[in-house]
C-alpha cells in the first residue's frame, strides 16, 4: 500500500509503454480530434507532511481518433476514467502524459492562456442538469456569458437576439429568457445546457453523460436533439455514457473503457452484435430490455 | 432570491418586528440632526444632571414642566408647581444641514430659551442625553455596517480565492487566517489602537476603529467562505464557466458571490452586533471615540461615576439600553434570516 515515490513513478513509466497504438492514418486525412497515450494520474497524499503516497491511475494510456462530423461513444462504469478523459479534452485537466491533437495541432500541453482560442471550438455538456446551471442567473445571463467572452464586440441587443435564437434552436421558447433554471424540468435544463455550449458556435462538443441523470422518457428527446444539431451544424461529438444502449444509438464508433484503459473499440453496430471483451458483454447484459 | 428573503421576512412575525425596530432606529439616526433639539456638544452648566422633564397637557397643547434646582451641591431638581412652557414643534435652533442637502435651523421640537427640554435628562455638563443618544447612534449604528462591509469583502476575497485556487494560495491564506484567529482579539484591538493612533487625528478615530475591527473580523468569515468555495468549485456550472474560458476573477464575482450571498447576508446580520459591542467596549475603555464626538460606548463611559448610582441618575444609562435593544434585534433578525435561507426551508423552491 505504501509505495515509495520512485517506485510509483517507475510503474507509471512501465504502464505508459503498453499504450495501444492507433492504426496508421489513411493518407491525407486529419481527424478533428486525436488523443494518443493520454494519461492522468492523481497523486494520493497522506501522512503528516501530505507527501505523495501513490497515484490513482484515472486514465492510463488512452488513444482514439474522432473524425469530423462523427460521434464517438465512450462507455464504461463509474470510475473507469471516461469523465477524466473528457475533462482533458476541454482542459479542465492537463494530462500527465500523452498528446491531444486538434486538427493536427498539439493542444494537450498548452497553457491555459494559450488554450483560450480553443475554448470557442471545444465545448462541453454536463451530466447533472440541476447543477450545471447557476441557480442565481437568468437564462438570458447564462446564455450571454459565453457570448461576452468570445464575442466581446457583440451589442447587448444582438446578444439578446442570439440568446433567443439559441433557445429556439434547442426547442425552448424565446420568452423563457428572463426565467431562472429552477423553473424548468431536468430535460429542459439539459436543453439550456446544450444551448449554452452552442453559443460560441463550437465544432466539437464533449457530452459528459448528458442523459444519464434524466428520465428515460426524456432521454430520447435529448439524444434526438443532439443528433439533429449534429446534422444541422456539422458538429462532432465525444459522447460519454455508462449506458451502452444510448451510446449505440448515437455513435458511429464505440470505445469501451475500464480502469483507465480502453478495452474494446468497434463500430457501434458491431459492438452490439459481436462484443469482443467480457466487460463489454457485461455492459450489454446490463442494458434493460423491453 | 433577495425577493424571496424579503417576502419570507415580512411574513415572519418576529422578523417583521425586528425589521420595524431597526428601521425606526436607523431612520432616527439619519434624521438625528432634525430630531434632536440640541447639539450633542451644547452645554448648560446650570442644568447639570437634570432629570427628564415632564411633558404635561395644558390647553390641548403639550407643555414642558419647569424645574428649579433645590440643592446646587447634589444636583437635585424639583418641579415648580404650575410653571410650564409650551413645547414648540418645528422650533428654530442650531443651524445644520438637512441630510447634507440644504441648511436649516428647524428642529422637530424645542422650547423657548432659557428653558430647556430634556426628554432623557442631562449629563454632567448639562448636555441633552436624548440628543447625544441620537448623535451617538450615528457612530454606533453605522460602525457595524461599515465594519461588515469591509470584513465581508475581505473575507470573501481571501476565502473564495483560497477555496477556488487551492494549492499555495489556499495554504498561505489559511495560515494567515489561523494567525489572526490565534491572537486574543481584545489585546490585538488595544495593541493596534496603540500602534496606529499616532497616524490618525482624534476626529479620524472612527475610521481607525472600523479599520481595527475589520482587520480582526475578516479571518473567521474567510475560513467559512473558503469551505463553501471548495464545494462550489466542483459544481458543474463553475466547470462550465471554465470550459467557456471565463476569467477567474469573473468566476468568483458572477458564480461564487451570488451563490454565497445568502450566507453572507446571515453572517453579516449576525456580526453587526459584534461591531456595535466592540465599539462600545473600546470607547468604554477610553480607546474609542473621543470627545467632542459621541457614541453610545463613550456615553456609558461617562456614566461610570459612582454619583450616577448613588443619586439614581438612571437616564445616563439609556445608551446601555439602546445598545441592548440594537444588539438583540440584530441577533434575532440574523436568526430569522438563517431560518429563511436554510435549505430545509426551501423545499421545492430550488
Amino acid at each position: 500500500m505504501h509505495r515509495s515515490k520512485e517506485s510509483a513513478q517507475e510503474e507509471t513509466v512501465a504502464q505508459a509503454e503498453e499504450v495501444d497504438r492507433l492504426p496508421p492514418l489513411p493518407a491525407g486525412e486529419t481527424p478533428l480530434v486525436e488523443a494518443e497515450g493520454l494519461t492522468v494520474h492523481f497523486p494520493v497524499r497522506g501522512g503528516l507532511w501530505r507527501g505523495v503516497r501513490g497515484y490513482v491511475r484515472a486514465v492510463d494510456g488512452v488513444s482514439f481518433r474522432i473524425r469530423r462530423g462523427t460521434t464517438v461513444g465512450l462507455v464504461g462504469e463509474s470510475g473507469s476514467g471516461k469523465t477524466t478523459t473528457g475533462h482533458c479534452l476541454v482542459k479542465l485537466l492537463t494530462p500527465n502524459r500523452g498528446s491531444i491533437r486538434y486538427k493536427g495541432t498539439e493542444i494537450g500541453s498548452l497553457s491555459k492562456r494559450a488554450f483560450f482560442p480553443y475554448r470557442k471550438r471545444i465545448q462541453m455538456i454536463f451530466q447533472d442538469p440541476f447543477n450545471s446551471l447557476n441557480p442565481r442567473m437568468s437564462l438570458q445571463k447564462i446564455l450571454s456569458e459565453p457570448l461576452e467572452i468570445h464575442f466581446p464586440d457583440m451589442s447587448a441587443r444582438r446578444k439578446r437576439e442570439r440568446a433567443a435564437e439559441l433557445l429556439e434552436l434547442v426547442g425552448l421558447e424565446a420568452d423563457h429568457l428572463p426565467r431562472y433554471p429552477h423553473e424548468f424540468s431536468g430535460g429542459q435544463r439539459q436543453r439550456i445546457g446544450i444551448a449554452r455550449a452552442l453559443a460560441v458556435e463550437p465544432e466539437f462538443i464533449v457530452c459528459d453523460e448528458p442523459v444519464s441523470a434524466l428520465d428515460v422518457s426524456v432521454q430520447a428527446g435529448i439524444v434526438n436533439l443532439l443528433q439533429d444539431l449534429q446534422q444541422e451544424l456539422g458538429l462532432t461529438y465525444l459522447f460519454i455514457a455508462h449506458d451502452l444502449a444510448v451510446v449505440e444509438h448515437i455513435s458511429d464508433e464505440v470505445l469501451v473503457m475500464k480502469d483507465g484503459v480502453i478495452v474494446e473499440r468497434a463500430g457501434s453496430e458491431e459492438i452490439y452484435r459481436n462484443p469482443g471483451h467480457p466487460y463489454t458483454m457485461k455492459l450489454l447484459e446490463a442494458v434493460p430490455r423491453l | 432570491m433577495l425577493r424571496y428573503i424579503i417576502r419570507e421576512l415580512l411574513r415572519h412575525r418576529l422578523g417583521l418586528i425586528c425589521l420595524i425596530i431597526l428601521t425606526v432606529l436607523y431612520a432616527a439616526t439619519i434624521l438625528s440632526q432634525f430630531l434632536a433639539p440640541y447639539l450633542p456638544t451644547d452645554q448648560d452648566l446650570k442644568h447639570a444632571y437634570h432629570p427628564p422633564t415632564k411633558i404635561v397637557l395644558q390647553d390641548w397643547w403639550p407643555h414642558v414642566q419647569v424645574y428649579e434646582r433645590v440643592d446646587p451641591s447634589a444636583a437635585r431638581y424639583e418641579p415648580v408647581a404650575g410653571e410650564t412652557v409650551p413645547l414648540r414643534f418645528f422650533a428654530p435652533g442650531e443651524e445644520y444641514s438637512f441630510l447634507g442637502l440644504f441648511p436649516t435651523n428647524t428642529h422637530l421640537f424645542g422650547v423657548d430659551e432659557p428653558h430647556r427640554v430634556y426628554l432623557l435628562g442631562s449629563d454632567a455638563t448639562g448636555r441633552d442625553v436624548f440628543s447625544r443618544l441620537l448623535y451617538g447612534a450615528q457612530v454606533s449604528l453605522s460602525i457595524g455596517f461599515i465594519g461588515i462591509l469591509v470584513t465581508m469583502s475581505l473575507g470573501f476575497a481571501v476565502g473564495s480565492a483560497a477555496g477556488y485556487f487551492g494549492r499555495y494560495v489556499d495554504f498561505l491564506a489559511m495560515r494567515l487566517v489561523e494567525f489572526v484567529i490565534a491572537i486574543p482579539s481584545l489585546y490585538l484591538l488595544i495593541a493596534l489602537r496603540g500602534a496606529l493612533a499616532e497616524y490618525f487625528d482624534p476626529e479620524q478615530m472612527y475610521l481607525l476603529i472600523v479599520l481595527i475591527l475589520s482587520l480582526i473580523g475578516w479571518a473567521g468569515a474567510a475560513r467559512i467562505i473558503r469551505g463553501m468555495a471548495l464545494s462550489l468549485r466542483e459544481r458543474p456550472f463553475v466547470l462550465a464557466a471554465e470550459v467557456m474560458g471565463q476569467k477567474s476573477g469573473r468566476i468568483l464575482m458572477r458564480h461564487f458571490l451570488p451563490n454565497l450571498a445568502s450566507y453572507l447576508l446571515v453572517a453579516a446580520t449576525l456580526s453587526i452586533p459584534v461591531y456595535i459591542l466592540a465599539e462600545a467596549s473600546l470607547s468604554f475603555l477610553g480607546l474609542g471615540i473621543q470627545e467632542p464626538g459621541t457614541s453610545w460606548g463613550l456615553m456609558l463611559k461617562q456614566a461610570q461615576e459612582l454619583k450616577v448610582f448613588t443619586l439614581g441618575l438612571w437616564w445616563l444609562l439609556t445608551p446601555g439600553a439602546a445598545i441592548f435593544v440594537t444588539v438583540i434585534t440584530f441577533n434575532m433578525l440574523g436568526d430569522v434570516l438563517r431560518d429563511i435561507v436554510d435549505p430545509r426551508h426551501q423545499m421545492g423552491e430550488d
